[in-house]
């Protein structure tokens, strides 16, 4: 008990001792006070235990998701062993759901590595090195963000055909541009800021500013961006899903099980059902979290 | 060459006036992005695993005519011609002819998008009717549990999926209490029964002046437009919540309470007032919006609009109506987008 109380008066100092205990002793105070916001931990708790069952799919799921059982179709809700019933073709609905979340997760991991990264480039180097780069890239990121996302999503599905891999692609294709502006944004401000002359002065070169000393002060505006992104990605994702253009079956995909169940929505209401509530857990969980996250990490946005 | 020096000095350059340099300035940029619009859609277009002249002459087709079509089509010119062509046919309306039906792109849009704009627009409505109140009282009361309350309805708006909840609607409201009509913008013993005039049902039965038709029309779109409502609904409160709250906080408010004025007029003639501006800007933004969250939506409802359209075209690998489709809506999109930007520059003094 005493080792926790001196480490969290280690934590909370105000007269850090060296560079790291000052990271650790922010990154704790932010931590406290987003604790102290429920709603944000009640995002946070959902989205964990979303990982943890993705992660243990195998063993939590009571039957095979691909495992069909004809003679068992449509199987109503708590029926023996199938908790949420079976769909069409009998296969158990809460198995296709845990591992439906494995496909959730994959989709918006990828998406949310590809777009910022892919915002962070664009914008990055437009705010640095500005004139006809900025000109041209900010052009470039107008004329993407001027399509409305999920018919621009719909379109590049449409060239690349369909699938997981496509649909990510496709999503991330429609998400970098508000990554790419917020960056350029941060670098504006940055790039005139004095100690960005005096490592010029010392000779370091655009790609070192660029990476080392501009990057990590974008990342934390981005990251509040992409956790309020993500909610929108799943259901763009579900959306896709749902058409019949991102994942395809016999995956388990929660859209594609929608859209599956959908042919039997007014007598077996629960095959369609399930899968959508689903989609909205996570996706309120994701917004419980961003909202939190900006509290803590960006206050000047908050209202 | 002295002719020209000539006029140069009897028309010595006069310095363009503001107005006229700041509007051609936006049109410039207004084109850019058009062109740019239309240039990443004829890429996709190019990219797409279909071969066109094989979409048009079929397999058993010769080589002869193969090679004809193909030359006919332009596809032996560099890739600048063809955008310039592509260019030219968009530019005269013409988005070539679907392979389904093999009529013109343009006249199937022609026929599709009054069924889009009618649900959109209703649904833009709905939003506005109950969105702007709401934010102005959630404002008003902050932290109070018409607050919270508007806060939930907001968060539930962003988290839920459109085409679930359309299909819960259905379920709901059609299948089991009966109270609305089922897919589709009619039931079947009143299709094609009024003249179409306008394209929207609701208003070609009002103006043919047939009620039962109307009333159909009206049990089908109620809850469609509901559901798109609802959406707009959650963005456009949330906005005034935070205009509204900006502006209470401002010293002219606090300046109008010490004189006495009543908290009516403090909040409505002189608060809201002051944010009509930006959120006529917002109305516009999800009225954009909400076109492209009716593609979902129109799908749910079997409703034959631009949505159910490009993705009917999509599953059919019908791609001059897929890039046609996706031309029109990123149009009215930018356009869309423009018009709310040039109403705030030239309504807001505060913009310049």
């Amino acid at each position: 008990m005493s080792q926790t109380q001196t480490l969290r008066a280690w934590l909370l100092t105000d007269t850090p001792t060296s560079r790291r205990h000052a990271k650790l002793s922010a990154i704790y105070q932010g931590w406290l006070s987003f604790r102290s916001n429920t709603m944000a931990m009640i995002g946070l708790g959902i989205l964990v235990l979303l990982v943890l069952v993705a992660a243990a799919a195998p063993i939590l799921a009571p039957h095979d998701p691909f495992a069909q059982d004809l003679g068992n179709r449509l199987a109503p809700l708590w029926s023996d062993s199938h908790v949420f019933g079976t769909d069409s073709l009998g296969r158990d609905i809460l198995s296709r759901l845990i591992y439906g979340a494995r496909i959730t997760l994959y989709i918006v991991g990828l998406v949310a590595l590809i777009a910022p990264i892919l915002g962070l480039l664009v914008g990055t180097v437009s705010g640095y090195v500005g004139g006809w780069v900025d000109v041209v890239l900010m052009r470039i990121t107008d004329i993407f963000l001027a399509f409305p996302r999920l018919v621009l999503a719909l379109a590049f599905v449409a060239a690349l055909g369909a699938g997981i891999e496509n649909a990510v692609l496709a999503i991330s294709l429609t998400a970098w541009p508000p990554y790419a502006r917020i960056a350029r944004a941060e670098t504006l401000t940055i790039r005139s800021s004095d100690y960005i002359s005096a490592i010029q002065l010392q000779g370091a070169g655009a790609l070192r500013i660029i990476t080392k000393h501009i990057w990590p002060l974008c990342i934390s505006s981005l990251i509040v961006r992409v956790t309020l992104d993500m909610a929108g990605i799943i259901l763009a994702a579900a959306g896709l899903g749902f058409l019949g253009l991102g994942a395809q079956p016999p995956s388990p995909e929660w859209g594609a099980m929608i859209s599956e169940g959908r042919r039997f929505i007014l007598d077996h209401w629960w095959v369609a059902t399930v899968p959508g509530l689903a989609i909205f857990t996570v996706s309120l969980a994701f917004n419980l979290l961003g909202d939190g996250l900006r509290d803590v990490l960006d206050p000047k946005a908050g209202e | 060459m002295a002719l020209a020096e000539d006029n140069k000095e009897r028309h010595p350059r006069v310095p363009l006036p503001q107005w006229l340099k700041t509007t051609l300035l936006t049109l410039g940029s207004i084109s850019v992005t058009l062109l740019g619009l239309l240039f990443v859609t004829f890429i996709i277009g190019r990219v797409m695993p279909i071969d066109p002249v094989l979409a048009i002459v079929g397999e058993r087709a010769s080589q002869e005519t193969y090679d004809a079509v193909y030359l006919q089509l332009g596809l032996d010119k560099p890739l600048l011609v063809q955008f310039l062509y592509y260019l030219w046919d968009v530019l005269h309306l013409d988005f070539g002819t679907s392979l389904l039906n093999a009529r013109p792109v343009s006249e199937d849009i022609a026929r599709v998008f009054p069924a889009t704009m009618e649900l959109a627009t209703l649904g833009i409505i709905f939003g506005v009717v109950l969105g702007v109140p709401l934010g102005v009282l959630a404002a008003v009361n902050k932290g109070s549990w018409i607050d919270q309350f508007a806060r939930v309805l907001a968060l539930v708006g962003y988290s839920m999926p459109i085409f679930w909840m359309g299909l819960m609607g259905l379920l709901v409201f059609y299948g089991i209490l009966g109270w609305v009509g089922g897919p589709g913008r009619v039931g079947i013993f009143y299709m094609d029964v009024v003249p179409p005039v306008t394209g929207m049902i609701l208003i070609d039965a009002a103006l043919d002046r047939n009620w039962e038709v109307f009333k159909d029309a009206f049990s089908h779109i109620i809850l469609p437009a509901s559901l798109l409502g609802y959406y707009s609904l959650a963005y456009i409160s949330r906005m005034t919540r935070s205009f509204m709250l900006e502006q209470l906080s401002a010293e002219y408010i606090t300046t109008a309470r010490v004189k006495g004025m009543s908290e009516w007029n403090v909040v409505w003639k002189h608060a809201f007032k002051n944010i009509r501006v930006q959120l006529i800007t917002v109305i516009a933004l999800s009225y954009a919006g909400l076109l492209e969250g009716s593609v979902l939506t129109e799908i749910i409802f079997s409703w034959p609009g631009i949505g159910s359209y490009i993705t009917t075209a999509l599953l059919s690998a019908d791609m001059n109506a897929v890039l046609g489709g996706t031309v029109v809506v990123g149009l009215i999109f930018i356009l869309l987008n423009i018009f709310s930007d040039l109403l705030y520059k030239v309504f807001d003094p505060r913009a310049k």
